[in-house]
């Protein structure tokens, strides 16, 4: 018995929101960064699902490229935040305001 | 192509006059830093060059045709159809004439004025030259583009390194005021780029014909740059901050050469290109030249800074210029064509003089002055005859273009001549007023034990002097070299666009039929 | 009409005192420096001698018309520097060059030893050429040349002693107000190229009919074309010549050295203004208003220059204003159409004003104060400049048989006897302005050389002290206005006028025999004149007619005896009353001036003009610039806009800027609310 799509789908959007949530709920850095892997993956989740659905599989191409991207980022993110911790020997993101106009 | 006659010397000269400079620019970045006097004499010697070598265009010169004389035409690149088209006719020769001459003057007065970052400095002044008789040679936009932004960064440097106290303020303003309304001409290009098929080549522009709500637009877009550059009223008042911040050799290019080219591009491209939008604008551009005529010479009465008084002056002579130049007849466009000289001449001529006195007792304020007539006679009498040219009294070269400017001004609107004529009235006031708070009365004791003028200032001095009695005494030598292309131009504005006009308008009847 | 060649000595007569000029103006300060003169004094003296014989030429009915070379050519219009020598030419070459050589010859004398004294003669010079160049132009062109040019030399020559700021002031006013002249004049010859197509004389006058009667669109007015062009000709005049409005220059001109005074302010420069009137006489005959404008104008500055001339103290201002009112006669007689008469006057005017203007630098040189008050007595010290002055003061004061008195009388006879509709009107001005002549002239000779002599400079000064120490606010500048000149610096030349203890000199001969042979031509110039009723030819007349034609009058013998009786009485009435009051009831002068205060005082300071002008022409010019132009518009309006745009940029980018927190969840909220808002749109559009 296959699972229907809306399911994926569904899984996908609690996959997603659960990520949102954190993003914007949480103020720990590595902890964001974790999110935005449950964002992406559960992007991931609705490209493949999807590409089954269609028989198309470019989706899957696609959810590669994700993962290949989130990896960079990742990597690239927790090398930002080493960085900034050995600085500031804080992970707590609203004490970075660097940026700030 | 029918509209250029090819080199009649053997060899590509205008380029050689453009790049000449660029070597002696070369030469003086690899020269040793402490070895300043041989940087001195390579920058007059580049600039003697390049004089010498533009010489030939004025012996050379055939006066009988309105074609593009010493052409060279090379692709460039092909794909945007980019040419290196180089060529001169009777409107734009004299002013490389004028540039080359300006840049030997302003290496002699900087001379022992300039005493920091000497190599950059000559550098810069040797690249502005460059570029800007590279503004006059050329006949493809984009090169014309290239050549005309190119000139604003030597110059930007000179008035932002070398000038005075305000100097950052005035270099930016001038930079950012010059910058905003050649955007603008840019827009233009490429609107007429894509309209003419494809092509830089102005030449090529010209023989098309541009529907009139277009040649509005253009003209505006045209005279944004143009405007700013003359500098016409309202958008004049760079002019004194730069002029005053700027070394004496700075004002000098910019009084002499560089506000020229805002006239010459409505000359060159104005009104050719656009001739109904030209005359349908001629009252509001005879307006604004009446306005600035009066208005930059009545706020000279209120100037107590030597330098910022004979910027003003400017805008009031480049009034008389732009008049000349949108009054469309013979006498208004060559008088404005001879007074861009005479402008260049004389007011260059001023720069350099305020700049011999500013060596000495560095203060440009008149009230600091007095009584110099006194201490330095020979100083005094080449000023005297400056001032007299900037009066316009005949026998001196203001004359000849203010007389020809005003004749053909008020055979085109009374009013407009009439008005202007006041500004002479006013003109004559202030200068005389100037020169004697500067050189009459009681010697102001501070200036006591000044030096006069020594053998290189005099030099530097000289061959204006001459300038302004040649072209006073016998202007047919200059005039000359306008008739026929100034003819041309009108018949392109006056007839030529209305021809064309009809021809559609014959066309179109004919397809209704 | 030219029946002759350009002739060699026909080139030289301006051009040698152009070399004059430039020779000294380049070696003067090294090499010619006191020899100056020599240089030139001859280039005049030859140009002198090259008149004569163009005048030879002329005589024998020759007119010369031809270019040198082509001045400017642009489309249609072509001009050239050019000559016409006609008889009009001929009289002007004569007055001018006669005049310059003896002006120069007595400036040897009277500049000796002056620090600037070749810049003296290079600028004397180049007035003499500019002037030939102006009475012999063949265009309308050259004639601005000329009169710019003239203009220019009266600048730097009443500007002379620059040092001092009245000097200086004094040039640059009679620049700027003849500016103002020549604003009309430009407009003016710009009128005759549009509608003759060419500015040359001949041409212009040969077509001058067709214009008769036309009108043009002058500014939105229909104005009636002769009347138009011979206006805005006569404004140059106007301001050239010192009449009402623009006379206001010439007395402040007395700050240059006399010769300068004698030369251009005299003799020649302020006449080229009746010279432009007579030469473009076919433009002003077609319009009688432009006519009568001249005839009016005339009259009133000669009738008010010679009332101010009666109250004002300073010798040479008292024969400035002089000058102005008989330059008032010779537009007067232009304006009835007698031409001949106002050129007659001219030439005998430029005799007798010259003799008047050296003679009274004369007695400056001698007593080193302008102030007539000052004088006194000096009959006995200077017999030779005494008697000249008298001479000068008869011959301007019309006594009958002197240059003069012909002149003059020729010009009352014209205005009462022309068809002229204001003819009558200046004629009872003519005869006022005859009686005041010579009351004005006798005072001065009076007050100068009659009575005690009352202590030169040392008397000035003293009095000068007393009265600025005790009414400092209000500082006379009358007294101040006179001629630096000797003070030290020709004090230690040969002696004779050194100003110590004893009492003032005789002027030396280099001074004295110019005068003398001025007094010959104040007295006999005017013989070439004498009409017909007095048993002359009225040679003069006859030969300017080809030029200026001639007046058709209508009147009797008897009217004629009659107005010549009636000038001459009045005349002599004038000096036995300046007589009676200045050497008889000498304290008669002073009651009628406290009798009259006010109108003393209105006098005195010549109606007022400069402060009028100064209030509603130079204080608001001024205030204009400062105020408006400098502090409000180009600093508020324009510089607002310019830095304004930035600034207001600036403004929003401050604005702006708060949004970037640098804190990651407010731009992560950012985001997520843009995420939802494009889905909500593309939800709801869809």
């Amino acid at each position: 018995m296959a699972v229907p799509l809306s399911w994926y789908m569904l899984l996908s959007l609690a996959v997603f929101s659960i990520g949102v949530f954190g993003f914007l709920s949480r103020r720990n850095i590595i902890i964001m960064l974790m999110s935005i892997e449950l964002m992406l993956n559960g992007v991931n989740i609705n490209l493949i699902a999807l590409s089954h659905y269609i028989q198309d599989l470019r989706g899957q191409i696609l959810a590669f490229f994700v993962i290949a991207v989130a990896a960079a980022e990742a990597a690239i993110g927790l090398a930002i935040v080493i960085a900034m911790f050995r600085n500031r020997a804080t992970a707590h993101v609203d004490e970075i305001k660097e940026m700030q106009g | 192509m029918e509209q250029v006659i090819m080199n009649n010397l053997n060899y590509p000269i205008l380029s050689t006059v453009i790049f000449l400079p660029v070597l002696g620019a070369l030469l003086i970045l690899i020269n040793k830093r402490s070895w300043e006097t041989l940087t001195k004499w390579i920058a007059l010697g580049t600039s003697i060059l390049t004089f010498v070598a533009s010489i030939p265009l004025f012996t050379h010169f055939d006066k009988t045709t309105h074609k593009m004389q010493f052409v060279e035409r090379f692709s460039w690149i092909p794909n945007w159809n980019i040419y290196y088209f180089l060529g001169v006719d009777g409107i734009s020769v004299l002013f490389i004439l004028l540039s080359t001459l300006c840049a030997i003057l302003c290496v002699l007065i900087s001379w022992t004025a300039i005493t920091n970052k000497i190599k950059e400095f000559y550098i810069a002044i040797l690249l502005t030259t460059s570029f800007m008789i590279g503004v006059f040679c050329a006949l493809d936009f984009f090169l014309f583009y290239l050549f005309w932004e190119a000139m604003l960064i030597p110059m930007f440097l000179i008035i932002g390194v070398w000038g005075g106290p305000n100097r950052v303020y005035a270099a930016i303003k001038f930079f950012l005021y010059t910058l905003v309304g050649s955007v603008l001409m840019l827009v233009g290009i490429i609107v007429l780029y894509l309209y003419s098929g494809k092509t830089f080549d102005i030449l090529t522009m010209m023989t098309k014909h541009y529907p009139y709500t277009m040649q509005i637009w253009l003209f505006w877009a045209f005279f944004a740059a143009f405007a700013v550059k003359v500098p016409m009223w309202p958008v004049h008042t760079w002019l004194p901050d730069a002029h005053t911040e700027a070394p004496t050799a700075g004002s000098v290019i910019l009084a002499a050469v560089l506000i020229k080219m805002g006239a010459y591009g409505f000359l060159r491209f104005s009104l050719p290109l656009l001739p109904e939008a030209s005359k349908a604008m001629t009252p509001v551009m005879l307006t604004l030249s009446v306005i600035a005529i009066i208005y930059g010479a009545i706020i000279c009465l209120g100037q107590t800074d030597l330098k910022r008084l004979i910027a003003y002056s400017s805008v009031s002579h480049m009034g008389f210029v732009t008049l000349g130049i949108f009054a469309l007849n013979t006498q208004g466009v060559e008088g404005g064509i001879l007074q861009m000289l005479n402008h260049g001449v004389v007011t260059g001529a001023l720069f350099l003089s305020v700049g011999v006195v500013y060596e000495r007792t560095h203060t440009r304020r008149i009230a600091d002055y007095g009584g110099l007539a006194t201490e330095m006679p020979i100083y005094s009498s080449f000023f005297m005859v400056f001032t007299l040219a900037a009066i316009g009294l005949p026998a001196t070269n203001g004359f000849i273009g203010e007389f020809l400017i005003l004749l053909g001004g008020f055979a085109a609107n009374k009013w407009a001549g009439v008005l202007a004529c006041t500004g002479i009235i006013i003109g004559a006031g202030y200068m005389l007023w100037l020169y004697q708070r500067v050189f009459f009365m009681e010697v102001n004791p501070k200036l006591h034990g000044l030096v006069d003028m020594n053998v290189r200032e005099t030099i530097a001095l000289l061959p204006m002097l001459i300038l302004v009695f040649w072209i006073g005494v016998y202007p047919n030598s200059f005039l000359s070299f306008m008739h026929t292309s100034v003819q041309h131009l009108l018949e392109r504005v006056n007839s030529g666009g209305m021809a064309q006009e009809a021809q559609i308008a014959k066309n179109i009847m004919e397809v209704i039929r | 009409m030219a029946n002759m060649e350009l002739q060699w000595y026909h080139v030289l007569i301006p051009f040698l005192p152009l070399t004059g000029f430039i020779i000294n103006i380049l070696l003067g300060r090294e090499v010619t420096r006191y020899k100056a003169h020599w240089f030139a004094v001859s280039s005049v003296f030859g140009s002198w001698l090259c008149a004569l014989a163009t005048l030879q030429d002329v005589l024998a009915g020759k007119i010369i018309d031809a270019d040198l070379y082509t001045w400017i050519i642009s489309g249609t219009f072509k001009v050239g520097v050019g000559f016409l020598i006609d008889p009009l030419t001929a009289v002007m070459l004569i007055v001018v060059t006669t005049c310059a050589t003896l002006i120069h010859i007595y400036a040897i004398g009277y500049m000796h030893g002056d620090t600037g004294y070749y810049r003296f003669f290079a600028y004397l010079n180049l007035f003499t050429f500019c002037m030939l160049m102006l009475v012999m132009g063949n265009n309308f062109l050259q004639l601005y040349f000329g009169w710019e040019g003239v203009g220019l030399c009266s600048y730097f020559l009443i500007g002379y002693y620059f040092n001092k700021k009245s000097a200086a002031d004094a040039g640059k006013k009679a620049f700027i107000v003849n500016r103002f002249g020549d604003f009309g004049f430009g407009i003016g010859v710009f009128m005759v190229f549009l509608t003759f197509g060419t500015l040359h004389y001949a041409d212009v006058f040969a077509n001058v009919n067709s214009i008769a009667g036309k009108t043009v669109d002058f500014l939105g007015f229909n104005v009636d074309l002769p009347t138009l062009i011979a206006l805005l000709l006569f404004c140059g005049a106007v301001g050239k010549s010192a009449q009402i409005p623009l006379h206001v220059w010439l007395p402040d001109a007395m700050e240059g050295p006399t010769p300068v005074s004698a030369l251009i302010h005299a003799a020649t420069m302020v006449t080229a203004g009746v010279f432009l009137v007579a030469r473009c006489n076919p433009i002003f005959n077609l319009s009688e208003i432009a006519m009568n404008t001249v005839a009016i104008i005339g009259a009133l500055t000669m009738f008010f220059a010679a009332t101010i001339a009666i109250t004002q103290n300073d010798i040479k201002r008292i024969i400035a204003f002089s000058t102005c009112s008989h330059l008032g006669y010779m537009f007067l007689a232009c304006g009835v159409g007698a031409y001949a008469a106002g050129i007659f006057h001219l030439y005998t005017h430029a005799f007798f004003k010259a003799l008047l203007f050296l003679a009274a630098g004369s007695v400056i040189h001698a007593v080193h104060t302008n102030n007539i008050q000052f004088m006194g007595g000096l009959k006995k010290y200077m017999p030779i400049t005494y008697a000249v002055f008298v001479i000068a003061g008869l011959s301007a004061g019309g006594f009958p048989g002197l240059s003069g008195f012909f002149s003059k009388d020729e010009i009352i006879w014209s205005a009462y006897a022309s068809h002229s509709s204001v003819g009558k009107f200046v004629w009872i001005l003519a005869l006022a302005g005859a009686f005041f002549t010579p009351f004005y002239t006798f005072r001065l000779i009076f007050r100068t050389f009659f009575g005690e002599y009352r202590g030169g400079l040392a008397a000035e000064e003293a009095a000068t002290h007393a009265h600025s120490s005790s009414h400092s606010s209000s500082h006379d500048s009358h007294s101040s206005g006179h001629d630096p000149h000797g003070h030290g610096s020709s004090s230690h030349g040969s002696g004779h006028d050194s100003h110590g203890g004893h009492g003032p000199h005789e002027s030396p001969y280099i001074m004295t025999v110019p005068l003398m042979f001025l007094a010959i031509g104040a007295v006999a110039a005017g013989w070439v004149g004498i009409p017909p009723l007095l048993g002359g030819g009225n040679h003069f007349a006859h030969f300017l007619q080809p030029v200026v034609g001639h007046p058709e009058f209508h009147a009797t013998h008897a009217e004629e005896w009659g107005v010549m009786i009636l000038s001459t009485t009045i005349a002599l009435i004038g000096l036995g009353l300046s007589a009676f009051m200045y050497l008889r009831k000498t304290d008669l002068p002073e009651r009628i001036s406290k009798q009259f205060s006010l109108l003393y005082k209105i006098l005195y300071n010549k109606y007022y003009v400069d402060e009028f002008y100064n209030l509603t022409i130079v204080q608001p010019t001024l205030k204009l610039a400062n105020k408006i132009l400098v502090g409000f518009t180009d600093a508020k309006i324009i510089e607002g806009i310019v830095n304004g745009v930035p600034n207001l940029i600036g403004i929003f980018s401050q604005k702006l800027r708060r949004l970037q927190t640098g804190i990651a969840h407010h731009y992560a909220i950012f985001m997520a609310a843009g995420a939802v808002f494009i889905v909500a749109l593309i939800i709801l559009l869809s």
